[in-house]
């Protein structure tokens, strides 16, 4: 394996790791409508108050591992998607805050406006990122070293379907890990919203599957040509079995932890499936990773770092959620 | 040319940009100071057992979770600002800035972050030990962050180690003549110095607030005071030193700069003046109004008492910046730096006669000061950025190459969006920052983890907080 394939494996690591770790965290935003009691907002936001920092720094090395190792994608990518990178970057601004700001608000009123930036924030941030990925997948125009389309490209039927399916998944996984970490008649009520979030995901994932093949020729003939039909079959087929093993965890009351290592396993696969449709691309059907590959001095000094950082990171990362494990008690801190 | 209310894009994406990492600065800059600051005093606290200190690493831990959020949500902007605005800049210098970057990210991001959590709500579960050790882990990372986006924005200035390819990227050759280019080390012990001053008249200025309201016998409010008296005039005079001694490599690499910070229009052949004041007028190429004495700024700059220097009257007037911005920012910059000195050796004349808690008028003058690092700052940063335009990367790519080619309304209209969203928020936050800075550190201060209403501290173990009140929220009439 080249080092170029290397850079692009790890950065979809990078971005995976994002989507497992802020996932469930925008998530618990999106659910946020749902549970209206001051007590569940209380809790909810305090089941990832000491770790929603880190999280969304994996969405830093997103960015910034794009732009360090392939700076031609980076220099594309952004201007195409300008409009839902501004509101997504804005829409974490409020929600960032939000995390301070509401234990800060003095009154009813601003404390319903933190609650609402929250909410906005999440659900805004998702659908924008899900409005990229759609972007991404259906084909980025470009001429030159640089986007060659207008400023609206972005929108189409398809892209907000990506967009909503997002915010869908986001919800299913905010849903599972609340399950994770609140006990009694709360839980009763995230398994509810579980079961309607995990059944709007699936919804959405079929729904993109059925229509990413007719993007591009290239994509129908990599998922129905013969006999690329026979590699990519597992895919599909594991996911059947991911949802019936998921709507097993979640209409019983089983292990708690359950349904969200197979929500993430769920991801993981259409994740698989995305790589899938996209390779060799970093823009489909435009241009390559190793067309928009940096030199290779830029890669071997990145890599040299992230090969040492990256698992001391993890490390710490699993030590801080270690740290804080657990059922949360509704009644800790309140006076 | 496509515009929005009568601007193009590039003019829309550098005020953009400049909107936005000027706002994101503050934050930062606030974080690196205080975060030295709070590891200090749970250190003093842990060795001395003094219950003030813990008081106050309390008092300030809150701020410092408001200002740490306010500056990871600003800080995120700027990494895909490069990509929406400067997409040309960013597929140019990509493959020599996007490494620092991600090492930035990898050695410092991921450390604040991750020892975040464990020094705002872990101290009853991890133990004194490894909170002590969280808090050191996230002041080295802000530390650590500084220092890779000081060595990127150094090399946009005297970028070395380099080529370039057939399609025009900065291609690296050598990572260490980049890492530690000529104008680093100048400018992160400049700048890194900034921020801890500028936290201790933070901290200082807080602490005489209190003081002016009769809060002498606060212990917690006696110890930051004395605390922030100290660092002050030590940082002062060291931040003048090392300020000369980053002009002087400016002026090495960068003469272009140092002429507009100078206002010197014209060459001198025998002796150079020192600049007070003076009008730049650009277009005529002279400085009006001006006063001057005579012949001092030949040894300022390393140079005789006769020396002869080529002014901007030598430069080509597409290569020159902005005068009249660069002139006024360095003198705002300056001006604070020597009150602040002021400061300094006020507060350590009362504290020799036995008075420093006993001194309105210094107490009033500090906080007065209280803000004005941030605006030094701000100054100093416009002194150097604009000092090196037209260039991005100076002397190799002009900022009009750098921009993205983005239709100028969805710049205006983003630019709109930040303006109004940041003052909105930050003003906010900015609001709760003052309000828990009114209310005095008390004994038995709460920390973030037990708050009113929220269960910060998460999880299993955690002992219920020491106070059995609800953290008294301070009213802002007070």
């Amino acid at each position: 394996m080249d080092i170029t394939t290397i850079w692009a494996f790890l950065l979809a690591f990078a971005v995976f790791t994002y989507v497992v770790l802020d996932g469930f965290d925008l998530g618990l935003g999106i659910l946020y409508p749902f549970f209206p009691k001051k007590e569940d907002r209380d809790l909810m936001m305090n089941s990832v108050a000491p770790v929603w920092d880190g999280n969304e720094t994996w969405l830093i090395l997103g960015g910034g591992g794009l732009f360090a190792a392939f700076p031609l994608a980076y220099a594309i990518i952004l201007p195409a998607l300008y409009p839902p990178i501004i509101a997504m970057l804005l829409a974490l601004v409020f929600r960032g805050v939000a995390f301070e700001f509401r234990w800060r608000a003095v009154r009813p009123w601003t404390q319903v406006l933190w609650d609402r930036a929250f909410i906005g924030g999440s659900v805004v941030a998702a659908l924008a990122q899900g409005i990229t990925l759609g972007a991404l997948l259906q084909g980025i125009e470009v001429d030159g070293r640089a986007y060659g389309g207008g400023w609206w490209d972005w929108l189409t039927p398809f892209t907000i379907l990506t967009g909503l399916s997002v915010v869908a998944g986001y919800g299913l996984l905010g849903a599972c890990w609340l399950n994770i970490k609140v006990e009694g008649e709360i839980q009763k009520r995230v398994r509810h919203w579980t079961r309607i979030f995990a059944f709007l995901t699936v919804g959405g994932i079929a729904a993109v599957s059925a229509a990413t093949p007719f993007l591009d020729a290239g994509y129908f003939e990599r998922w129905y040509g013969w006999p690329n039909i026979l590699w990519v079959a597992p895919v599909p087929v594991l996911v059947g079995v991911l949802i019936f093993s998921l709507a097993k965890s979640i209409m019983w009351h089983g292990i708690d932890w359950l349904p969200f290592v197979l929500a993430l396993a769920l991801f993981l696969l259409c994740f698989v499936g995305l790589g899938i449709s996209m390779w060799p691309y970093i823009i489909p059907t435009e241009i390559t990773i190793h067309q928009a590959a940096a030199p290779r001095s830029s890669q071997v000094f990145m890599l040299v770092g992230a090969a040492i950082l990256i698992p001391i990171i993890l490390g710490y990362t699993a030590y801080a959620y270690w740290v804080f494990r657990g059922k949360l008690d509704p009644n800790e801190g309140y006076h | 040319m496509e515009t929005f209310l009568g601007f193009d894009a590039l003019i829309l994406a550098r005020v953009q940009f400049a909107f936005t990492v000027a706002f994101h600065f503050i934050f930062p800059a606030f974080s690196i100071g205080l975060a030295s600051y709070l590891a200090v005093l749970n250190g003093m606290f842990l060795w001395t057992k003094d219950e003030a200190y813990l008081r106050l690493f309390k008092f300030w831990l809150k701020i410092f979770a408001i200002s740490f959020a306010m500056g990871v949500v600003s800080g995120l902007v700027m990494s895909y600002q490069f990509g929406t605005n400067w997409s040309v800049f960013s597929d140019r210098t990509g493959p020599v800035l996007g490494p620092l970057m991600a090492y930035e990210v990898l050695t410092a991001f991921f450390l604040e972050a991750g020892f975040l959590g464990i020094m705002l709500f872990g101290r009853e579960k991890v133990g004194h030990g490894l909170h002590m050790f969280a808090c050191v882990m996230v002041a080295g990372g802000t530390a650590v962050s500084a220092t890779w986006i000081l060595s990127v924005n150094s090399w946009m200035h005297t970028p070395q180690g380099f080529s370039i390819n057939e399609v025009g990227q900065f291609v690296p050759e050598n990572w260490w003549e980049i890492v530690f280019n000529p104008s680093f080390p100048y400018r992160l012990a400049h700048t890194l110095t900034a921020a801890y001053l500028t936290t201790a008249f933070v901290v200082g200025g807080v602490g005489a607030w209190h003081l002016l309201h009769g809060r002498h016998d606060n212990r917690g409010v006696r110890t930051m005071f004395s605390m922030a008296m100290w660092m002050i005039v030590v940082t002062a005079p060291l931040q003048i030193i090392l300020g000369h001694e980053h002009g002087l490599n400016t002026y090495e690499y960068q003469p272009t700069k140092v002429l507009a910070m100078e206002g010197h229009f014209e060459s001198q052949e025998d002796g150079i003046p020192l600049v007070l004041f003076g009008i730049p007028d650009q277009e005529a190429g002279e400085l009006r109004y001006s006063i001057e004495i005579p012949r001092i700024g030949g040894p300022i700059l390393n140079k005789g008492w006769d020396a002869s220097l080529a002014g901007l009257d030598t430069v080509p007037d597409e290569l020159e910046p902005p005068v009249a911005v660069v002139f006024w920012s360095f003198r705002i910059m300056v001006g604070i730096g020597l009150l602040m000195l002021g400061v300094g050796l006020w507060g350590l004349w009362s504290r020799w006669k036995g008075r420093l808690y006993e001194a309105p008028w210094l107490h009033r003058a500090a906080l007065v000061m209280g803000p004005s690092g941030f605006v030094a700052m701000i100054a100093g940063w416009i002194t150097t950025e604009v000092g090196r335009q037209p260039f991005v990367v100076y002397g190799e790519m002009f900022t009009a190459e750098a921009v993205s080619a983005i239709a100028a309304p969805a710049v205006g209209a983003s630019l709109i969006a930040f303006i109004v969203i940041y003052f909105a928020v930050f003003g906010a936050g900015v609001i709760y920052l003052l309000r828990l800075m009114a209310h005095p550190p008390e004994k038995g201060e709460t920390g973030p983890e037990s708050e009113p209403g929220p269960i910060r501290s998460a999880g299993l173990t955690g002992k219920s907080p020491e106070t059995g009140e609800p953290g008294p929220e301070p009213h802002p009439a007070e």
